[in-house]
């Protein structure tokens, strides 16, 4: 392949796949912090109903 | 494992494998351009991303109508699952095409129609995620959401026609479908659609994920009213 312009490519493709990379690792994050969010709701009811 | 789970992996596994495929005969099989060089091989990502953001556009604009008509939570989680990837989507696909300009334009951004508007795009489904984080009331947020939605849709038109009514410095429409043929190399017209293709297979992986995550918000959001309620 050309070397000509071979850098702005890679960066470009570079850039395409890290932004879709970090909106993956955010909705992991995000599916992490709702998934807590969920047990704790649920151990807040059950605790709640014994008493 | 549930039947969702196990197309989200076939999808998401499809869709690899082809942009594995892809890249390969990007990279390696297809000769350099004449004027351009090594660079124009960004369209093959450029021009996908736009597809699958106006795609998925269409589908939010779509499930925000269907959401009016049927009053179906569903459709709104379609149309902000929706939203969410057309809104990564544009933002890729604006990078990409501003590396892609600072070396063919010698310039990283300029306010040209096409460029303007995508922004603009950007900006209006932005701001309707940011509308549905500031309405609390799940019924208040899906309607006022999928009005906003359906007329932000305009903008996405105005976006694709761009070309058409403008013809300043983005390139005019070089598909086939738009202009009858002979503006493209036909093995990078097709390029573009496998790419498209494995892309598309990705966001819908992705789409299917957000909508899992969008039911366990909502049930998150009931148990929190039951919570209160006590």
């Amino acid at each position: 392949m050309d070397e000509r312009n071979f850098t702005f490519m890679f960066y470009g493709l570079a850039a395409a796949w890290a932004i879709l990379a970090a909106y993956v690792v955010y909705l992991g994050a995000r599916e992490g912090k709702i998934r807590r969010q969920l047990e704790n709701l649920r151990r807040m009811l059950e605790e709640r109903d014994k008493t | 494992m549930g039947t969702r789970n196990k197309l989200i992996y076939l999808l998401a596994a499809l869709g690899g494998l082809l942009v594995i495929r892809n890249l390969y005969v990007i990279l390696l099989q297809f000769p350099d351009e004449a004027a351009q060089g090594a660079i124009y091989r960004i369209m093959f990502f450029h021009v996908p991303c736009w597809f699958i953001c106006f795609t998925a556009f269409l589908a939010a604009g779509v499930a925000s109508i269907l959401y009016l008509w049927k009053r179906r939570m569903v459709f709104d989680n379609v149309a902000v699952s929706a939203v969410e990837i057309g809104v990564v989507f544009t933002a890729t696909g604006l990078v990409t095409g501003s590396i892609w300009a600072r070396v063919i334009w010698g310039i990283w951004w300029t306010w040209d129609p096409r460029l303007t508007w995508a922004f603009i795009t950007l900006l209006v489904y932005l701001g309707y995620l940011m509308l549905r984080r500031a309405i609390d009331d799940p019924t208040e947020r899906a309607k006022n959401s999928a009005v906003l939605c359906i007329f932000a849709f305009v903008s996405v038109v105005i976006t694709y026609k761009a070309i058409d009514w403008w013809r300043t410095q983005h390139p005019g429409a070089v598909l086939s479908f738009r202009t009858g043929g002979g503006n493209i190399e036909p093995a990078w017209e097709m390029m573009l659609l496998w790419n498209f293709l494995a892309l598309g297979l990705i966001a819908a992986a992705v789409l299917l994920i957000r909508l899992n995550q969008e039911q366990v918000r909502r049930e998150v959001d009931g148990l929190r009213r039951r919570v209160h309620e006590l």
